[in-house]
């Protein structure tokens, strides 16, 4: 079936994106990507370690001819220092695309809306795909839409808490809300999280903990990869109203 | 020739520009970006661009992130 995601003129071959933060090493990480068949991996944009030379490189591991790299500003608090993250990992990648993050509290670590609008007007000017990590408020949703954002990604729940989608009416009604792509970034944490967020309609799931640190986390990589495809296959088969009483399934006719 | 290279004072000797402090720190230049005074610095711009005493230079790449 016909069923293409595409954010910014460029195409996406899986609707599952998955992060790179967190695993044990480089092995495991190229593993557990390769298990949840995703073709966009998000990275973070940091500092090499000019000490120790030897340390390899993700990008040894995480092949960027085959998979779309993804950078974030994470850590990032203000629009200063989110733009100056942005600009950065343009001059490092290879593309325009960037998952803006503008952190507004510590212990939640979620965003601070007011500044993310802000910086998303800014980065959208100077020609970036800017595909905003926000809230699940709809209100938001449109704006950073109306700013020129390449898609949305609502937080399910906060970063890695796993909690699942704490409010999928309102990821609905962003859902309602906007045209651009909407991806549940954020508190995935098995793979029913990421079916409930496919089956509201959403674009693409986006997962980094809840594989990461999973026991398994290649066995839960492929978990998340088929929830995926279940949930986007079942949103677009159209599942049945829900009703309080019993329809049977077997015809009563013919019975004895 | 005295830089501040990732929060670190560096005294690095017989170097002239960009090119050759990556090339001193073994820093292959297709897989960073580099700050010197807050100004990006385009990859093309490497071999031409000269170091000066002081300068603030932050060399970047890709970790894991989510």
């Amino acid at each position: 079936m016909d069923d293409k995601l595409i954010i910014g003129g460029i195409e996406f071959r899986s609707r599952l994106w998955v992060g790179t933060g967190k695993y044990k090493d480089f092995e495991e990480t190229r593993k557990a990507v390769e298990a949840s068949g995703a073709d966009v991996v998000t990275v973070a944009v940091r500092r090499v370690n000019i000490t120790d030379r030897k340390s390899e490189n993700l990008l040894d591991y995480i092949d960027p001819r085959k998979y779309k790299i993804l950078p974030n500003t994470a850590g990032c608090y203000t629009v200063e220092d989110a733009l100056r993250y942005a600009r950065l990992a343009r001059e490092a990648g290879i593309s325009d695309l960037i998952k803006l993050e503008v952190i507004g509290d510590e212990k939640t670590l979620f965003p601070d809306t007011w500044e993310l609008l802000k910086a998303t007007k800014i980065l959208v000017k100077e020609g970036f795909i800017v595909l905003p990590y926000t809230n699940d408020d709809p209100v938001m949703a449109k704006r950073l839409e109306e700013a020129g954002a390449g898609a949305v990604m609502p937080l399910g729940a906060p970063i890695g808490s796993g909690l699942g989608i704490r409010n999928p009416y309102n990821i609905k009604i962003i859902l309602d809300s906007v045209n651009v792509p909407v991806i549940v970034d954020a508190g995935v944490g098995t793979a029913s999280d990421a079916t409930i967020a496919m089956e509201l309609g959403c674009d693409a799931v986006l997962i980094n903990t809840g594989i990461a640190c999973a026991k398994d986390p290649i066995a839960m990589a492929e978990a998340m990869k088929h929830a995926v495809v279940a949930g986007r296959f079942a949103y677009r088969a159209g599942r049945i109203p829900k009703k309080l009483y019993a329809t049977a399934s077997s015809s009563i006719e013919g019975m004895l | 020739m005295k830089l501040i290279v990732n929060g670190e004072t560096l005294e690095i000797a017989h170097i002239e520009t960009l090119q050759d402090l990556l090339r001193k720190l073994e820093i292959r230049p297709e897989r960073v970006a580099v700050e010197i005074n807050l100004s990006i610095i385009k990859k093309a711009d490497y071999p031409a661009f000269r170091l000066n005493e002081g300068d603030r230079v932050e060399i970047v790449n890709f970790i894991g992130g989510g």
